[in-house]
């Protein structure tokens, strides 16, 4: 592969699958908080 | 008249996976890795990553927001935000019942391919194979004259599962597939890129996808594209998270879910472009002819280009059963939420139950796609109705919905502290920028650069009588339908239960 295509590859790869991490790390991180009354 | 207790996803990763598996289609399959290519391979990830964070992101948080706040499926959630907004939830509503009734179909033909490819049944000419044996298509666009039963069993098929599945509710039969179905697909198609990069070739193919053109970057169009690959891939636009938010728990996160899905979708979309590229690379090594030959998207890439790569590769029947296997997951998990909101829809308004709905909404659906599509015509309605009502239904009905709530009802402060209540993100004036500002601006350039296309030549050469049958009457039907619907004397919900910011339980 050409350098420039690498480096877009790695990119690309870092960029979107690494928001998928954070924003999955974040959300983790944030538990819900139970409804009072929960409902079936 | 009866109130029931709303249904409920069971747990937060069971919504999330059903989230993913609505905003994983065919699009990231079969359109994404050919728009990037198009649009300047690598260089195509700058528009794409923008118009992922300053529009599709943005756009989804909104849908799940109204949702979760107006608890309820389009139709009562606009009605509830405002009474005269409620033609814009019917809108959305006949945008997903006209996008399911032919989704259903491109469902069905991968089943069928998936089947064929374990003896490559199409032989030497696939695209005669296609077009001539499988579909039976006429020579010319007109009034169907045959019904081609090959497409029609494995339709009524997808229509049985798919409704059987609704019937079971949202927590026993769309959460439960989803659980079952996206793992699924992501084995399925793991395994199908691994087999790819390791053929010989693959790497032009990813030189193809990956060189970076900047020169593509100043080029207006393309970021027209990106923004358009971004809206249809994350089934923005006609409703279909609105419905599903709406039976997330009072408490429930909304911006964190919203950008697991957003990112999730783009990352399926760059692991498809991976896959595709590296098995097009292959073919073009085979073929002694350069990738861009080869590089095409959607039922061209699926159905043609591909059947004649596995005929070509060793081991094919196991690559075609994955990739048609992987296409067919993807479009039933999409499918499912898309005649959900047909569904949700009728149910909210008219409180019966969710069998009558699933069997009347859903099997009014089903019967359309039945009698319309496996026809030797179908091939020519799918394609005119597909085009219209992704740009005159799905983008028109995304920019006006999103100038209705931000300028005209100005509920997007309401909407950000509702959000902002039980979220791990928190929503700043970036969010209200983006909807307000950017992405108006932008749905705004694509449908004016859409309908310049429309007025300057006819869509594909077709004949002006199919373009106004299959594609304007459909488009403005839509729009007739969701006014008609509006002013009809509902019996249930609407006004009377607008849930207050408090979080109490809405009544329906």
């Amino acid at each position: 592969m050409s350098a420039s295509a690498i480096v877009m590859l790695i990119i690309a790869i870092v960029v979107v699958w690494g928001g998928l991490g954070v924003a999955l790390l974040l959300l983790r991180r944030h538990p819900d908080r139970p409804d009072e009354e929960t409902q079936a | 008249m009866q109130d029931r207790p709303r249904e409920q996803w069971g747990t937060r990763a069971g919504f999330l996976l059903a989230a993913i598996g609505s905003a994983i289609g065919l699009g990231n399959i079969w359109r994404f890795p050919y728009v990037a290519y198009d649009g300047g391979g690598g260089a195509f990830l700058v528009p794409y990553l923008v118009a992922l964070l300053t529009a599709g992101i943005p756009l989804l948080i909104l849908e799940y927001t109204i949702g979760h706040k107006y608890r309820g499926a389009p139709p009562t959630a606009f009605l509830r935000m405002s009474k005269a907004a409620q033609p814009l939830g019917w809108w959305q509503v006949g945008v997903s019942f006209v996008i399911a009734v032919y989704y259903a179909v491109i469902v069905a033909w991968a089943v069928r391919f998936a089947g064929f490819s374990i003896n490559k049944q199409w032989g030497n000419d696939p695209d005669s194979f296609f077009f001539n044996d499988f579909l039976q298509v006429a020579d010319e666009p007109g009034a169907p004259t045959s019904y081609v039963s090959g497409v029609a069993w494995p339709l009524i098929a997808v229509w049985v599962i798919t409704l059987g599945v609704l019937l079971l509710g949202v927590r026993k039969g769309i959460e439960r597939a989803n659980r079952i179905f996206i793992p699924l697909l992501v084995v399925l198609f793991l395994v199908l890129v691994v087999r790819a990069l390791t053929l010989p070739g693959a790497v032009d193919g990813l030189n193809a996808l990956f060189t970076p053109d900047w020169s593509e970057i100043t080029n207006g169009s393309v970021w027209v594209a990106a923004y358009g690959q971004i809206f249809f891939s994350l089934s923005i636009g006609f409703g279909i998270m609105i419905t599903y938010t709406s039976y997330l728990r009072r408490k429930a996160d909304l911006t964190g879910s919203a950008l697991v899905a957003g990112f999730s979708n783009s990352s399926f979309e760059i692991l498809a472009g991976i896959g595709v590229f590296a098995t097009l690379g292959f073919m073009a090594g085979a073929a002694g002819v350069p990738v861009g030959e080869l590089a095409t998207d959607g039922i061209g890439l699926a159905f043609v280009a591909f059947p004649e790569i596995i005929s070509n590769m060793p081991a094919g029947a196991l690559f075609g059963v994955l990739f048609f296997g992987s296409l067919a997951i993807a479009g039933f998990t999409s499918l499912i939420s898309i005649v959900q909101v047909v569904v949700g829809a009728v149910q909210d308004r008219t409180g019966i139950g969710r069998v009558p709905a699933v069997l009347g909404a859903g099997g009014v659906t089903a019967l359309v796609s039945i009698a319309l599509f496996p026809t030797n015509e179908g091939m020519y309605i799918l394609d005119v109705v597909d085009r219209f009502i992704n740009q005159y239904g799905i983008a028109l009905a995304g920019l006006v919905v999103v100038i209705a709530v931000s300028w005209i009802m100005r509920k997007l402060p309401v909407l950000q502290r509702h959000a902002n209540q039980t979220s791990a993100v928190p929503l700043g004036g970036w969010w209200r920028i983006m909807l307000g500002l950017i992405t108006p601006i932008v749905l705004g350039w694509m449908m004016w650069d859409s309908l310049r296309t429309e007025l300057s030549a006819n869509y594909e050469d077709y004949p002006t009588s199919l373009l106004i049958s299959a594609g304007w009457a459909v488009a403005l039907g839509v729009i007739v339908f969701a006014v008609i619907m509006s002013v009809l004397p509902w019996k249930h919900g609407g006004r009377e239960t607008q849930p207050t910011e408090a979080g109490e339980e809405a009544k329906n």
